[in-house]
């Protein structure tokens, strides 16, 4: 697999978990107008994982459903903040929080990369991320005084860091003001047993019939 | 009745409307809260059925498309309980009477979903028989909630055509995915009988005589039936009532709904009623401190 | 705070009120608002209200005849057929 796969693979399986990971909220948000709201956040990071998927999909001969459903948990190349299961306000805002502000750096630098086709899809993913930021942006706002909000983005920052890559941590350190101890990162490529979990929900139906259509 | 009320009552049955800053007869307000109420209750707990299947969901395209449905579904709820929140109902009231179990929710929301072919026959045959209701409410004498019922249909719309095309794909698939269509159809046909209610004759019924609903139960039943059985049979799947049948006349006759079937399980007694009320003052409990922190300055 | 929402469906079109939408604040109002009434991109614009800066007109003073502002105010048949008489002319 080319770096490039690799790469289109990591920013896809980001993507895909925490769309299932935020779509879990759908029907329970704190209110109906948050809720009809976060359900678009998901709708939307599903919908990048599968343009990314699309991409990866061509150089792999395969499709977009087969990456993003048929591998194996530990062939996913997410970063363990998305596999999380945060089924509480403060830590889902904190992770919606953090996890902008990583996509932002990452998306900025593959903008300006020499890969046309990448860039002209980061592009369009960071124009529908505008409003994710500024959704993140409100809340965070809003809960910065509240001491659960405070100890979950401690708490999520280490995996924050995992991200973006090596080079692209003190930028975020700086956009976030937290600090950019590594010592304390969970690194990209290692799994939680959560996400095997989340796996085994996500393709039960698929699993039940293999290359059936649905 | 006091002159006023009759002479209100005469100018719905007219085809009049009212808009929330009119005077309404208390009978009619109440009336009219309870029924808008019970409808956006439902929306709301129609969720949770439908929800796990986003998670399970086979392909990215049904996936976004089970959330985009799911999440119309809780903007329904938005729109209704806003009009029933304007006729002086605080939504946390009503959240709260919902979980007591003191207000209701439509039967079809109290039962289990088991399968992805559950999906197919909900969003096709269980929205069908919400959108025949739904259209009759685009006349409701009450103005704010006949406006917002031309959202609501139009998002309908949707989810039957995603919900006739996860059908599609399941009985022109394998024989096990034609399988689970059949099966649930099994499950769901009970159900879907019993959603329009008793065949209570309209002119008895206090939701039709201040034109808050604009047809009757049987006349909902019928048009379900002859909307959907064709397209039900056209593919080859089987209702699971051998007393079904259309007359000459047009009329369809059927077995007899189980009527206490639908007391029990609407008063709270369904097989998934307490579970999923439990489930939502769950959440509702635990993130109580996020409204408040809303509501502070 | 209720909000009320107003949309403009395409460019060029009136603002018609479409419902409400309960927040904290304008941002919030706006985050919510836009979805509920523009995540299919059915909607051009919005306009989003606090209530409160709603100010509605309901009644109207209906004493004297006002029918000379409108147009079925003017009956001109007759003294139009009578012009023409004169005049010796068939309608244009």
């Amino acid at each position: 697999m080319s770096a490039r796969a690799q790469r289109l693979l990591e920013l896809a399986d980001d993507e895909l978990i925490l769309g299932w990971r935020d779509s879990e909220w759908t029907g329970i948000a704190p209110t109906l107008e948050e809720d009809v709201a976060f359900s678009s956040i998901a709708q939307n990071e599903i919908g990048h994982a599968r343009a990314l998927y699309e991409l990866a999909a061509t150089e792999l001969g395969t499709d977009a459903d087969a990456l993003a459903f048929d591998r194996q948990p530990d062939e996913y190349r997410c970063a363990q903040l998305v596999e999380l299961r945060l089924m509480d306000w403060a830590h889902t805002i904190a992770r919606r929080y953090l996890y902008e502000e990583a996509d932002r750096v990452r998306l900025e630098a593959l903008k300006a990369g020499d890969d046309a086709e990448l860039a002209g899809l980061a592009a369009k993913i960071d124009r529908e991320e505008t409003y994710h930021r500024l959704h993140a942006e409100m809340w965070a706002g809003r809960l910065r005084d509240e001491p659960r909000f405070r100890s979950a983005i401690e708490e999520l920052w280490p995996y924050a860091l995992a991200v973006v890559d090596e080079g692209q941590r003190a930028e975020l350190a700086r956009r976030t003001g937290l600090s950019v101890d590594s010592t304390q990162t969970v690194q990209r490529g290692q799994h939680t047993p959560e996400l095997a979990e989340l796996w085994n929900e996500m393709t039960e139906v698929r699993r039940s019939a293999p290359g059936a259509t649905w | 009745m006091d002159a006023r009320t009759e002479e209100f009552l005469a100018y719905v049955q007219d085809g009049g409307q009212a808009e929330s800053t009119d005077w309404l007869p208390d009978e009619y307000r109440q009336k009219l809260v309870k029924f808008i109420e019970m409808h956006g209750n439902s929306e709301l707990m129609g969720v949770l059925p439908e929800r796990e299947w986003i998670l399970r969901a086979p392909t990215l395209q049904r996936k976004l498309a089970l959330t985009a449905k799911v999440q119309d579904e809780v903007g329904h709820a938005q729109l209704i309980y806003r009009v029933a929140e304007d006729l002086g109902k605080p939504r946390d009231q009503m959240l709260a009477d919902l979980i007591s179990g003191k207000a209701k929710f439509h039967n079809v929301f109290h039962y289990p979903t088991k399968t992805w072919g559950d999906v197919g026959v909900i969003a096709w045959l269980v929205d069908a028989a919400a959108i025949i209701s739904q259209k009759a409410l685009l006349k409701c004498s009450y103005a704010p909630y006949a406006r917002i019922m031309k959202k609501i249909c139009w998002e309908e719309s949707f989810h039957i055509l995603h919900g006739r095309d996860v059908i599609l794909a399941l009985v022109t698939g394998t024989d096990m995915q034609r399988e689970l269509v059949q099966e649930a159809l099994d499950r769901w046909w009970g159900p879907l009988m019993q959603f329009h209610g008793n065949p209570i004759p309209r002119e008895e019924d206090p939701m039709y005589i201040w034109r808050i609903k604009s047809q009757g139960n049987e006349e909902a039943r019928q048009q379900f039936l002859e909307g959907y059985v064709p397209q039900i049979r056209e593919l080859g799947l089987t209702v699971p009532d051998p007393n079904l049948r259309r007359g000459d006349d047009g009329v369809w006759t059927y077995s007899e709904p189980d009527w206490d079937e639908l007391r029990s399980v609407v008063t709270g007694h369904g097989p998934r009623s307490q579970e999923r009320l439990a489930f939502r003052a769950r959440f509702l409990e635990q993130e109580k401190w996020v409204r408040d922190t809303l509501l502070a300055a | 705070m209720v909000f009320e929402v107003f949309r403009q469906e395409k460019k060029g079109q009136p603002f018609t009120h479409a419902g409400s939408v309960v927040a904290p604040d304008a941002a919030f109002a706006d985050a919510w608002a836009r979805e509920q009434y523009g995540r299919r991109g059915e909607s051009e614009a919005l306009w989003l209200v606090p209530r409160d800066a709603v100010h509605q007109v309901t009644e109207w003073a209906d004493e004297f005849d006002l029918k000379y502002r409108r147009v079925d105010g003017y009956s001109i048949k007759e003294r139009l057929r009578i012009a023409r008489e004169r005049a010796g002319t068939t309608p244009a």
